[in-house]
């Protein structure tokens, strides 16, 4: 891997806040429904492959481009990689998806796919994202999952 | 009677993980299925109930994506994830490893055996299809790697008659290769899918092959190649499935008995389709004639007639269970 960084000054955005919790989300006995800022919630921490940054720091993700429809059980989200020929903008999806493929209920419906009009490659990288079986083997390749574990590990802040 | 599809028995075959495929003996007795636990399972009916006779293990290091029988029904091939096939020979209490092929690059999506039981077509991510054959000693040797996909293939089924072959892509088309001087080569490529082709079955006949598509319909195409057999084959696409299927279609099966369509899905449902018998056959019309809409907890990834007992179905998901269904024809 060469050492110059593809997109060496990224933007950096905001970090939202910590969500406040309402009265029905604390009541144990109601079940809730997932949504949106919980699927968010789930993604924002993910780092950057070539970063010391997470997904939500450089605007790769956000919350307005999480679709989720709980009693439908899909989950569709939308990223945007920082240029457009980010030559990892495959592996950040599928960091995204092994994400939530690990966080979700099984009964989910996982969709990845790059933000409309934000990269060169966008319909090959989300065919490769939509072929479950190309994800399930590129998961088997020790190397790629571990590289795909270290985006997805806990950065101490 | 009513039309529909009813559960016999739901089977835990893969435990937390993936059942990927189930194939039907030829005598229709026994059932295997293959999955992310690296393990093929064998199945056979004990009264009324389906229960796991062998477990075949240490075969591979990666997935076992799918398994054929033998036209004989005493050996087994699979492939996986892991670059190899396996071919393994039925013994007095279970299957033992006979050889192991190599030689593809990548991941083996698909392994079928010949009608005549001679030839054995694999298929890779390599975006390769071989062809072997095998001789009385049980030796296996390559005769062709076809290259006539651009991409990923991820099927390969043989004509039910004919030494003819057939493959789906990543790339959207389907081709169908003939052997010319030992060589075989593709001769027709079925353009008209908009993405991926899962998998394929030809007809009883094989004059007609069904395809099913990341693009959510089924196509059929029928042969209409000159009489001859010389030149190019021509194969036309004579009818579309659209509107049915939520998600993408991994499988479609034909059956050999009663023309009988399934599908597998993954909005988690399984499928019967008949073809209307007053349509003009060179247009067939084909109609939904029974549906499960929650089969599985996930994904269907396979379905498979029984090639002996009419309307016994298999079906496999993600959540790693087999569930074998009847299906009830109207009366």
């Amino acid at each position: 891997m060469s050492n110059r960084l593809e997109n060496a000054n990224p933007v950096i955005f905001q970090r939202s806040g910590e969500r406040l919790l309402t009265a029905s989300e604390e009541d144990e006995d109601v079940h809730d429904p997932i949504d949106e800022r919980e699927i968010f919630d789930i993604l924002q921490s993910i780092n950057d492959p070539e970063h010391p940054l997470s997904l939500e720091e450089l605007n790769v993700v956000e919350q307005v481009r999480v679709k989720v429809d709980d009693p439908g059980n899909t989950v569709g989200i939308e990223f945007t990689p920082t240029i457009p020929h980010c030559s990892m903008a495959t592996l950040i999806g599928l960091s995204i998806k092994v994400k939530l493929l690990r966080s979700l209920p099984d009964r989910f419906k996982i969709d990845v796919h790059i933000t409309p009009g934000s990269h060169a490659s966008e319909d090959a990288v989300n065919k490769q994202l939509a072929d479950k079986e190309r994800v399930a083997a590129a998961l088997e390749n020790s190397s790629l999952l571990e590289v795909v574990n270290q985006c997805l590990s806990t950065r101490n802040i | 009677m009513k039309e529909g599809l009813s559960l016999v028995q739901r089977l835990s075959a893969h435990p937390d993980s993936r059942c990927w495929f189930v194939s039907w003996s030829p005598n229709g007795t026994l059932l295997a299925s293959c999955g992310g636990d690296k393990t093929i399972r064998i199945w056979s009916q004990e009264g009324d109930s389906w229960i796991c006779k062998s477990i075949l293990e240490d075969g591979h290091q990666r997935t076992v994506r799918k398994v054929a029988w033998s036209p004989c029904g005493n050996y087994l091939a699979s492939a996986s994830f892991d670059a190899t096939t396996c071919i393994w020979k039925k013994t007095n209490d279970g299957f033992e490893n006979l050889t192991v092929l190599e030689g593809h690059e990548n991941e083996v999506k698909c392994v079928a055996w010949a009608p005549s039981g001679n030839l054995l077509a694999t298929c890779s991510r390599d975006k390769s299809v071989w062809v072997w054959e095998v001789d009385e000693e049980d030796e296996y040797e390559c005769v062709t790697v076809v290259n006539s996909h651009t991409q990923d293939v991820k099927h390969v089924v043989w004509h039910p008659t004919q030494e003819l072959l057939a493959s789906a892509s990543y790339d959207n088309n389907i081709c169908i290769y003939k052997e010319d001087d030992d060589d075989w080569e593709c001769r027709a490529t079925l353009e008209g899918h908009t993405s991926t082709v899962w998998s394929l079955s030809f007809d009883g006949t094989g004059k007609k092959l069904a395809s099913c598509s990341d693009d959510r319909t089924v196509k059929i195409w029928k042969d209409f190649s000159p009489e001859d057999g010389q030149g190019d084959l021509s194969w036309k696409c004579v009818c579309t499935l659209s509107g049915y299927h939520g998600r993408t279609i991994y499988d479609v099966s034909w059956c050999h008995l009663t023309g009988a369509l399934a599908t597998a899905c993954g909005d988690d449902a399984v499928r019967v389709f008949k073809e209307d018998e007053t349509a003009d056959p060179e247009q067939p019309v084909f109609s939904l004639a029974a549906q499960v809409a929650k089969a599985h907890d996930q994904d269907v990834n396979c379905v498979t007639w029984n090639p002996k007992e009419a309307g016994l179905l298999a079906s496999c998901s993600d959540n790693g269970e087999i569930a074998i269904w009847r299906f009830q024809e109207e009366n």
